[in-house]
């Protein structure tokens, strides 16, 4: 099978990155160090090619009220604010996750919706199911490109490096996105978002512009960063990835995600929402945690976790090596009366693990003990 | 270009292996092998004293990115071990051949290096893997 590329191939090439298959797409792991690479973002500013992720454009005068029906959190939060994010799950009726996503209320008409790139087909194909005879139309953006900076200093040195091509972006506050130049063969979306626990912007152009602002960006200074990188900063910072942490077969209630999942509307019967209080009426079997690792050694998805004297057993969903920390640190699925410490199952041994509180790393500080 | 050395012997799991004077075998993963990894973060030897069946797993590294295990090379028993890696994973992605080492082996039977690949058939191993 070929590989799908990004537009910015060409210059990732010439950066020296070692590209691998990363679900279809021919994607930098590293530029050289992973490790480098995750220090350059929590220290500094560093940018990662993300236009593998799915843009969808929602327009319609109803685009709300499907959204309200669509997703476990609430648009009405953002409705009409422009340029205001929401970050939510998508459930079946089960109440299984289907995908993870950010929206972004660009008017009262539109709204942008970026899903991930491993659930592309399906998530289309469930958006569109759900459409029915709203007055909401769908178009995939593949017209679109991605660059997300990331950093102490990211959005400092993206404003220095593309002037007056993101005009007003350096006002913008956390969790908001802004369009500039719009209709014209410049436009841009820039949002202050992103999956590293760090300040930054995630940037939207035309596949056609990507590659040039690439090389402007790396002109200033912001480091060429792998997904290598992208996947320690995210877990350092408490983000789940979806296929890993949450699955059509999990809730989002015991995927760390009960934050996202708004019930306080009670005529808003989102997908998956009685499913959902069902579960909470019985009671939830297991909680998601942070684990850290006491001794050496690296904590990895699928890892068994025991609790004393109990027969129910966890499981690691995601894991590393925390290069901030300089611990093995990881997501897990745990029953829920596990208190202070488990046991994980690595190899023939059983090593002890804290059981800590999401995240364990905001804004290049650490946040657990 | 990855750096194949021409005194050693390889293995198609990526070990290399220098056979030394006193006839004990040192052993370590290649250039190659470390760059596919990337950054290591954690190594657990073999104990001194293990014996070991050729192409048994008797260790493991790992690196920020994934385990891997490390395959005895040839039947023997382990008379030392590279204890730096402990504090230093490190060494491996800076040395991969040098200071990077892992164990040594004391072989149980005479001449039992022909299973082992020679620097060319490695090579053209990498050569194939990378296509």
């Amino acid at each position: 099978m070929t590989l799908k590329e990004t537009p910015i191939i060409k210059a990732h090439q010439e950066m020296g990155a070692k590209l691998v298959d990363f679900g279809g797409w021919n994607m930098p792991i590293h530029y050289g160090s992973q490790l480098d690479e995750h220090h350059q973002v929590r220290n500094d500013g560093g940018m990662f090619d993300v236009c593998h992720m799915t843009i969808v454009d929602l327009r319609g005068c109803e685009v709300n009220e499907y959204l309200a029906k669509l997703l476990a959190n609430d648009v009405a939060k953002i409705a009409g604010k422009s340029g205001k994010a929401l970050y939510s799950c998508m459930l079946n009726h089960e109440g299984g996750v289907i995908d993870d996503l950010i929206i972004y209320s660009m008017d009262d008409a539109w709204v942008r919706v970026i899903v991930n790139s491993s659930t592309r087909e399906k998530d289309l194909a469930w958006m569109r199911s759900q459409i029915g005879n709203m007055a909401v139309d769908l178009n995939e953006r593949d017209d679109l490109a991605m660059i997300a900076v990331q950093g102490p200093n990211a959005r400092e040195l993206a404003v220095k490096a593309l002037g007056d091509d993101i005009e007003g972006a350096q006002i913008l506050k956390p969790f908001n996105a802004l369009l500039i130049n719009a209709g014209s063969d410049k436009e841009m979306f820039v949002a202050r978002t992103g999956y590293t626990g760090e300040d930054g912007f995630e940037i939207v152009c035309a596949n056609d512009q990507a590659e040039q602002m690439w090389r402007q960006l790396a002109k200033a200074g912001i480091k060429p960063c792998g997904l290598g990188a992208r996947d320690t900063l995210r877990l350092e910072a408490g983000m789940n990835l979806y296929g890993n942490d949450m699955d059509e077969t999990q809730s989002p209630l015991e995927s760390g995600l009960s934050w996202t999942v708004d019930f306080s509307n009670e005529k808003r019967q989102f997908i998956g929402r009685s499913a959902l209080e069902k579960q909470k009426e019985q009671g939830l079997n297991y909680k998601f945690v942070g684990l850290i690792l006491k001794g050496k050694g690296v904590l990895r998805a699928h890892q068994q976790v025991l609790i004393e004297n109990n027969a129910l057993t966890g499981e690691l969903t995601s894991g590393t090596f925390s290069p901030t920390m300089q611990q093995a640190i990881g997501f897990a699925r745990v029953p829920s009366d596990a208190a202070d410490t488990c046991l994980v199952v690595i190899r023939k041994k059983q090593l002890e693990a804290k059981i800590v509180k999401l995240p364990f790393v905001r804004h290049g500080k650490v946040l657990v003990d | 270009m990855t750096d194949i050395p021409q005194d050693l012997k390889y293995t198609k799991s990526h070990e290399w292996v220098r056979v030394e004077d006193d006839g004990s075998i040192t052993i370590g993963i290649t250039d190659h092998a470390q760059g596919l990894l990337g950054d290591m973060v954690f190594v657990e030897l073999p104990d001194i004293g293990d014996e070991y069946e050729a192409e048994q797993d008797c260790a493991v590294i790992e690196s920020v990115k994934a385990a891997s295990d490390i395959y005895c090379p040839i039947e023997g028993e382990v008379i030392a071990i590279n204890e730096e890696l402990e504090d230093a994973p490190e060494q491996i992605n800076v040395n991969a051949y040098h200071e990077g080492w892992l164990f040594r082996i004391q072989p149980l039977k005479e001449n039992d290096f022909d299973a082992l690949m020679s620097p060319e058939d490695y090579a053209e191993l990498v050569e194939s893997e990378s296509h």
